[in-house]
């Protein structure tokens, strides 16, 4: 594995702009993502988290800026490019492939790291079948490892919503990311299952070498395992630092609760 | 309401299983158990196979004339066009059904296939003489002539190429705008043949004409006298049974070559293609790539099979390639069941049947025995209609298709999640398109 570059930044995004039409909703953003971190991204609704997050991915082609993953510039790389160099991502409404089972879900997600082509596939040659047998035991295990038991033939809808969230995850873990993206993991979670799956994702950062950028609407959830805040507003980062800075930080409270809370 | 249905499908079960015990049936049943995997897996398969294999030889012992409702069983020669627009319709599964791309052209690839077997395999082109394997044709024959055999890869290949180049600039397009795309292409095609006889004065095509005689498969003399192969189809006195033993097997090599791509890595992102496409590429999916593959797989049995028949009807010719054939194959593909080769394949069987002699035949047997000789009703005619009952019916009772694909099937039955009839738009779409399935006559084509 290559050292990341900048500094030790594991992603670096410089001066990301992406506008709609008339409207910014990432307005001229820097953020750097350090290695083995976990990273937050918080803000009111509209804030420009999401967006932020679709332009890492190359779901959108940034404006103007850079983005700088492991010392490479994937400014307006496809989708699919990103994902290879080692970027995974869950996304906020859940994006299964509903008619799958999970462990075919999870087989879709290893997909840039095999490498079975067609004429391998059509005559059964015994390298792309031991791949093909290695891919489902690993496939197996990731699915073991995010919660998931007993429902690898489970077609993906047919999961409970929990399921359904910790199989994205191991969905994503399966594209062996260096950079894990959660887009608002806990969404639809009730308290006790919020608490479970951020030790969960404690536990990912321990067992794996891997950066996490969380997004996350709720202060609260993030601030247990988040090494660094930042906050975004509109489109622009009004705070960054320690959980315990951004908890005290008045533009924060002020964005999340209007002005006058700040005067009380 | 989901309870009421589950004990409704428990009472027909339990049903089920006391007619089978009365019968002694189970017993057939546990034995069957007891045979390994493979067997039960390959055993049907192979029964079927070997049913349709000696189909030339029994079929002279059949009833012919007045079978209830059929009539007569097809003749070899109708069977022959029968698997060949069964390949396609495999072939387009792909597309459709694997990767969910709603393709309305695909019988350019079919055109592509059978003209490259007319440039490869014909004298259109007086101004060369070259030999390569051919048999059945004079040593001083002018023109390109390719054994057939390698006339079919060669096709399919182009064709793939055909199917890459088209999908390049088409692939980028999501959903409707695809469907109207490929609708062009389809068109396009045909257009181009009708009037390539004269490009710069030279006669690629032979406009309306075609392109005729085209050779026929064989295996040369040398081949013939020492193992007995047929030289060359045509010369054989039983031509049409080799031709439908060819037909089989290359639609067993594309249904064959079908499942094992389905089950493979590639096969998995076509499917999640299909059922994210923002999700497959976040995912590490290449799309482009992906459904350019898929397109170009679909492509390539299209292409092989244009060029087989071309080979068969001895001849090429620009009608053959009208919008109805897309339509109609994509019916097969959705009565079939989008994504399940069995059920393509027993769709594709039982629509080109119906479209070579069956409609007719259906006919002739109504008129002989139902209908009062003074109210005859000529039911070919009505073609137009059938088609459309049957698919509109089709769509109504059992929109999953004849044998829905193995993750469609599971999701009905648990009643889980959205019902077919919720899914995307395109399902529905070439299924009740004004006119489906009919004038695509296959059987129609001039005989060469």
């Amino acid at each position: 594995m290559s050292e990341p570059s900048g500094n030790g930044n594991l992603l670096v995004a410089d001066e990301v702009r992406k506008e709609f039409g008339g409207l910014t909703a990432v307005n001229d953003l820097t953020f750097t993502i350090p290695a083995r971190a976990i990273v937050s991204l918080i803000g009111p609704n509209g804030a420009g988290k999401t967006t932020f997050f679709n332009t890492l991915t190359g779901l959108y082609k940034v404006t103007s800026g850079a983005i700088l993953f492991d010392g490479q510039d994937v400014t307006d790389k496809p989708p699919h490019a990103i994902t290879k160099l080692g970027v995974g991502r869950t996304f906020q409404n859940i994006r299964l492939f509903p008619q799958m089972t999970a462990m075919e879900n999870v087989l879709v997600g290893m997909h840039s790291r095999l490498k079975g082509g067609i004429l391998g596939a059509i005559f059964g040659l015994p390298g792309v079948r031991r791949e093909e047998r290695e891919a489902q035991e690993k496939a197996r295990e990731l699915l073991r490892y995010s919660g998931l038991r007993g429902v690898d033939d489970e077609l993906a809808e047919s999961l409970s919503y929990g399921d359904q969230r910790r199989l994205e995850v191991a969905r994503a873990l399966a594209t062996e990311p260096k950079l894990l993206l959660l887009d608002e993991p806990t969404a639809g979670m009730n308290p006790q299952e919020t608490v479970t799956f951020m030790e969960f994702v404690s536990k990912l950062r321990e067992d794996r070498p891997i950066s996490i950028l969380l997004i996350e609407h709720d202060m609260k959830v993030v601030m247990g395992v988040s090494d660094r805040v930042t906050v975004l507003d509109y489109g622009e980062k009004i705070a960054e630092g320690t959980p315990k800075e951004i908890q005290k930080d008045e533009r924060v409270i002020e964005a999340y609760l209007g002005k006058g809370a700040t005067q009380e | 309401m989901p309870r009421r249905r589950d004990r409704a499908r428990a009472s027909v079960r339990d049903h089920r299983t006391r007619l089978v015990q009365q019968s002694g049936l189970h017993r057939v049943g546990s034995f069957w158990a007891t045979l390994p995997k493979p067997v039960r897996t390959f055993s049907p398969a192979i029964a079927l196979l070997a049913i349709a294999a000696t189909y030339p030889f029994y079929l002279a012992n059949l009833p012919s004339g007045n079978v209830p409702l059929i009539y007569s069983f097809p003749s070899i020669r109708s069977a022959v066009t029968i698997l060949v627009f069964t390949t396609m319709a495999v072939g387009l599964n792909v597309v459709v059904g694997y990767c969910g791309l709603l393709d309305l052209g695909y019988v350019a690839f079919y055109a592509i296939g059978a003209y490259t077997a007319g440039w490869l395999a014909s004298g259109q082109f007086q101004q060369v003489k070259f030999h390569f394997g051919s048999v059945g044709i004079t040593h001083d024959a002018r023109g390109i002539h390719i054994s057939i055999w390698l006339v079919l890869l060669i096709a399919a290949l182009i064709t793939g190429l055909g199917g890459i180049l088209i999908g390049l600039p088409t692939l980028r397009l999501r959903g409707d705008y695809l469907a109207i795309v490929t609708l062009g292409f389809g068109e396009i095609i045909p257009q181009f043949v009708r009037n390539a006889d004269s490009l710069h004065g030279f006669d690629l095509t032979h406009g309306t004409f075609g392109i005729s005689p085209i050779d026929s498969p064989g295996f040369g003399n040398t081949l013939h006298t020492a193992v007995g192969l047929p030289a060359s189809y045509q010369q054989e006195f039983n031509a049409d049974r080799l031709f439908f033993w060819t037909a089989l097997g290359i639609l067993m090599f594309t249904i064959f070559c079908c499942i094992r791509l389905r089950d493979s890595r590639l096969g998995r992102a076509w499917i999640a293609i299909r059922e994210d496409e923002t999700a497959a590429g976040a995912m590490g999916i290449p799309l482009m790539r992906t459904k350019t593959w898929a397109y170009a797989i679909g492509a390539f049995f299209g292409g092989a099979a244009g060029a087989y028949i071309a080979s068969f009807n001895a001849g090429a010719f620009p009608s053959q390639f009208s919008f109805n054939i897309s339509v109609f194959l994509l019916c097969m593909v959705i009565l079939g069941g989008m994504g399940s080769i069995w059920g393509v394949t027993i769709a594709g069987i039982i629509l080109s049947w119906l479209n070579v002699e069956g409609l007719a035949n259906i006919g002739t047997w109504l008129n002989d025995n139902i209908f009062p000789q003074s109210h005859q009703i000529e039911v070919a005619k009505y073609q137009f209609g059938i088609y459309g009952v049957l698919i509109v019916l089709m769509m109504m009772f059992r929109p999953q298709g004849l044998i829905p694909e193995a993750r469609r099937k599971r999701e009905i039955e648990e009643g889980g999640g959205h019902g077919p009839l919720d899914d995307p738009i395109y399902e529905m779409r070439g299924a009740d398109e004004p006119g489906a399935g009919e004038r695509g006559s296959p059987g129609r084509q001039p005989h060469g």
